[in-house]
């Protein structure tokens, strides 16, 4: 059978392929690939790390170019605006990020609050200003209003309550303010530039007034229920309804015109200052030349939240970075030295670390806080109390490396040929050991956030001030009144807890990465 | 077996000893500040005299020890309990800490295994990966964010459990009755969270090795089902890691968590420590320290020490 196969070939079909060139190994065409690059593929591979990674690159860029996307000066803070929700201009229109919160307003709270809206359409002081004017204005804190209820208060009284939504920048409303008579005569002239309104008229001083440190009451009121004179001259009172005008309390001169300021005392005739009642919107404008604006709302003390959060982010993640480099570091080089020369001088290294890691963490921050914070600075401070034990996990894994490798011949090849320790150390030991405490690194950077955000928690490290904040710092300001205001708690807690996530992801996706054989194992 | 757990205490003792010394010696350094009353001045002047407060640390700290083995005095609250021992304050706090941490405990352990084993059951298929996921979530999510959200939907949204724990006057002077059960739950559930999320994925972790050993493909050859070899093999092999992690748990259960405490004023060791030390009450705060350290070591040298009870191959430490 396989004759008659060969014989059907002719010897003249066959030709030689390299007679005149000479054959040599072909290069090959992709590069090698080494442990990092191999590392990275499997990295890729992993949906999960490289959608971590992705978010921890956003928050990172968040925190750094969040002060573009704000006019507020990065320590800007208004007290008056503390504690509100999100307000942006020009989302307003369409119902999102314009401070509203929802409230249940008595017949007498909701007069109250749409009475801003009013006195702000009065800047004359004629007192002729309707409901629906005033619903109109921009300075109108009331964005929604239900239709009454019924409800039976404590004295089996029955009593109407309406259910709305009220932006908590426009409640704000009216305040007083002494100013100095340069200062004054800027505003008037400011009114007169912008035509935007600043100074509206002084209420008088008598029964009327339920609250004399409140600009608000502009109305005649008793004990705050809305009152009008009849013709009888006897008060009855306002009723909420469509048309509602509310009697006005304005001081007036003997003209009957609105007095817009009058002098405190104090000074002589040119010093004294000018008492005068300001929209506050408007006053914020002209004192700062911009418009209140937080994307984020604003925080307990009346920072721009989203600076704040930035700052915080920005400082947690330094502070992680720094810690597990400088860990990282210290690490390599304690657990080499250990590693390598071994005997008594790991016996002893050994004991040095095992006390060090007997003291808890929390005792070494506390410690270092109270005796160094007012010399160095908290953060600092907080800085060595993570390097002061936190090396010693990637010490014990860079020495068992380090058992691992040194009897092994490629080791002892180099030896051999003359390498010094230093050279065995860094060039042929370390770098085995390197897919290990990289991993480790980077698993040290959630824990330093957490931690960090608890001690600044709980203030045993101190970080809230005009300059520095820690998420930790906004969360314990938030404590105690986030259920009133919610985004406080949310904001911080949500940004804490996606960053925790992702860089635990990415932990595990390096860890998997590194060390395919330990995939889904944890130690 | 004897003198490896000699050899591990003596240590334990020896760094315990110097990590005293050291706190000792930093609390020592700072400023102290008399209090206003001059009864209590008077007191206070005496007291320090007796401790040697005007002497070289050292001697002080000689003291301190003496005292300690001598009467079991580890000096006086001057602020938090005015002029009780400061043993006494600590040991008044053991109990609330330990309860809460023992019921979360309770809670955690059982629902962790069980998710643990039957993630590593089920591995690969969709049940798992949704735990897995979960598991990730609720590790990487700090303690303190579970907390508000119990606050926010068991006290705000529903009003079933108070917001805070209840003083031992208000649920009837004792920390057994029902009233104070129900305002521990809120606490108990906040650490819960985190904790059963650590289990299972340790659980699932081990299991799913050991399921893959030889051992247990020789166990399914001899005749034995898939679920009498994960029960009778696979599980008791994974449990050598787990059983000592929980025992050492159980040791740590006494240090508490300080920001648990903290939001829901559980008076227990952790709010002692931040008092203390806003207080500047120093002796209470020293001992606190000690406790804490001690603690933690105690726990460090359990974890090793079982492992060698359960799998009596093991020895931690040794090489």
């Amino acid at each position: 059978m396989a004759d008659t196969k060969v014989k059907a070939l002719s010897p003249e079909k066959f030709e030689f392929v390299n007679m005149n060139t000479r054959l040599t190994d072909v290069k090959f065409d992709d590069k090698p690939i080494g442990y990092f690059k191999d590392a990275w593929i499997r990295f890729r591979k992993s949906k999960a790390a490289v959608v971590a990674t992705g978010i921890i690159i956003l928050i990172f860029l968040f925190s750094i170019t969040a002060p573009l996307f704000t006019k507020n000066p990065a320590t800007f803070m208004d007290t008056y605006y503390a504690k509100k929700g999100p307000y942006i201009n020009g989302l307003r229109e369409h119902g999102i990020a314009n401070g509203a919160v929802n409230r249940d307003f008595s017949e007498i709270g909701l007069i109250a609050k749409v009475a801003i809206g009013m006195g702000a359409e009065d800047w004359e002081g004629t007192g002729k200003v309707t409901l629906e004017e005033g619903m109109a204005s921009e300075h109108q804190p009331m964005i929604s209003i239900s239709d009454p209820y019924i409800q039976i208060d404590a004295t089996k009284k029955e009593k109407k309550y309406y259910h709305g939504q009220i932006n908590a920048y426009a409640e704000v409303g009216f305040i007083y303010k002494s100013v100095e008579q340069e200062e004054f005569k800027r505003m008037q002239e400011w009114e007169k530039e912008t035509g935007l309104h600043l100074l509206y008229p002084l209420i008088e001083d008598n029964n009327y007034t339920p609250d004399k440190s409140d600009a608000n009451y502009w109305f005649k009121c008793k004990k705050y229920q809305p009152i009008y004179i009849n013709e009888k001259g006897k008060a009855k009172n306002v009723e909420y309804a469509p048309g509602m005008v509310l009697e006005d309390n304005y001081k007036r001169d003997a003209e009957g015109n609105a007095i817009k300021w009058e002098y405190t005392g104090g000074g002589s005739f040119d010093t004294a200052h000018i008492k005068v009642r300001v929209l506050y919107r408007n006053y914020f404008i002209y004192k700062n030349n911009f418009e209140p604006q937080y994307l984020f709302g604003t925080d307990s003390q009346g920072y721009d939240l989203m600076l704040r959060l930035a700052g915080g982010l920005r400082l947690s993640l330094l502070l992680a970075v720094c810690v597990s480099v400088i860990n990282f570091i210290l690490g390599a080089f304690y657990g080499s030295i250990e590693g390598f020369y071994g005997g008594w001088i790991d016996l002893f290294m050994e004991r040095v670390s095992d006390i060090l890691q007997g003291v808890p963490f929390i005792i070494v921050a506390t410690l270092f806080q109270i005796h160094l914070a007012t010399k160095v600075g908290a953060v600092p401070c907080l800085l060595f109390a993570y390097i002061l034990n936190g090396w010693i996990g990637i010490a014990y894994r860079v020495r068992t490396q380090f058992y691992r490798f040194k009897k092994q011949e490629f080791v002892l090849a180099a030896k051999t040929l003359g390498a010094r320790d230093m050279r065995l150390i860094w060039k042929h030991i370390f770098p085995n050991s390197l897919g290990t405490i990289v991993t480790s690194t980077a698993l040290i950077i959630p824990s330093v956030i957490f931690s960090e955000s608890m001690l600044s928690y709980l203030g045993i490290v101190k970080l809230g001030s005009a300059t520095t904040t820690s998420l930790g710092t906004l969360l314990a300001d938030a404590s105690a009144i986030w259920t009133n205001y919610p985004h406080l708690m949310i904001l911080p807690a949500l940004f804490i807890s996606l960053l925790m996530i992702s860089f635990n992801l990415f932990g595990n996706g390096l860890r998997d990465a590194f060390n395919p054989s330990l995939r889904n194992v944890e130690d | 077996m004897l003198k490896y757990v000699i050899k591990r205490l003596v240590l334990m003792l020896f760094t315990l000893f110097i990590i005293i010394m050291m706190t000792f010696i930093l609390v020592h350094m700072l400023p102290r500040e008399m209090p206003l009353e001059k009864n209590l001045q008077a007191v206070i002047q005496q007291r320090w005299e007796a401790l040697g407060y005007n002497k070289p640390v050292l001697t002080q700290f000689w003291i301190y020890l003496k005292n300690i083995f001598t009467k079991w005095d580890f000096g006086t609250s001057w602020y938090i309990a005015p002029r009780k021992g400061a043993w006494e304050v600590l040991e008044n706090g053991f109990l609330p800490t330990l309860l809460v941490n023992l019921y979360s405990m309770i809670l955690a352990v059982p629902v962790g295994i069980a998710l643990g084993v039957y993630a590593a059951i089920r591995k690969n298929k969709w049940d798992d990966s949704l735990i897995s996921t979960l598991v990730m979530v609720f590790i990487s999510v700090p303690s303190y964010v579970y907390a508000f959200l119990v606050q926010y939907f068991l006290y705000f949204k529903l009003g079933w459990l108070p917001l805070q724990m209840y003083s031992l006057a208000d649920a009837g002077g004792s920390y057994f009755t029902w009233k104070m059960f129900t305002s521990m739950i809120p606490p108990v559930l906040a650490l819960s969270f985190g904790s059963i999320a650590h289990y299972t994925r340790f659980v699932r972790a081990e299991l799913t090795e050991s399921l893959t050993s030889e051992y247990m493909l020789l166990a399914r050859t001899k005749g034995l089902t898939r679920a009498q070899a994960t029960a009778r093999h696979a599980l008791k092999n994974a449990m050598v890691p787990v059983l000592p992690s929980i025992l050492s748990e159980f040791i740590g259960l006494l240090s508490g968590s300080l920001i648990i405490e903290q939001i829901f004023s559980i008076p227990g060791v952790g709010q002692l420590y931040i008092k203390s030390l806003n207080l500047f009450d120093y002796d209470v705060f020293m001992i606190d320290c000690v406790f804490y350290t001690f603690i933690g070591l105690l726990a460090g040298i359990v974890l090793d020490l079982s492992y060698g009870f359960i799998d009596p191959r093991i020895r931690m430490g040794e090489r």
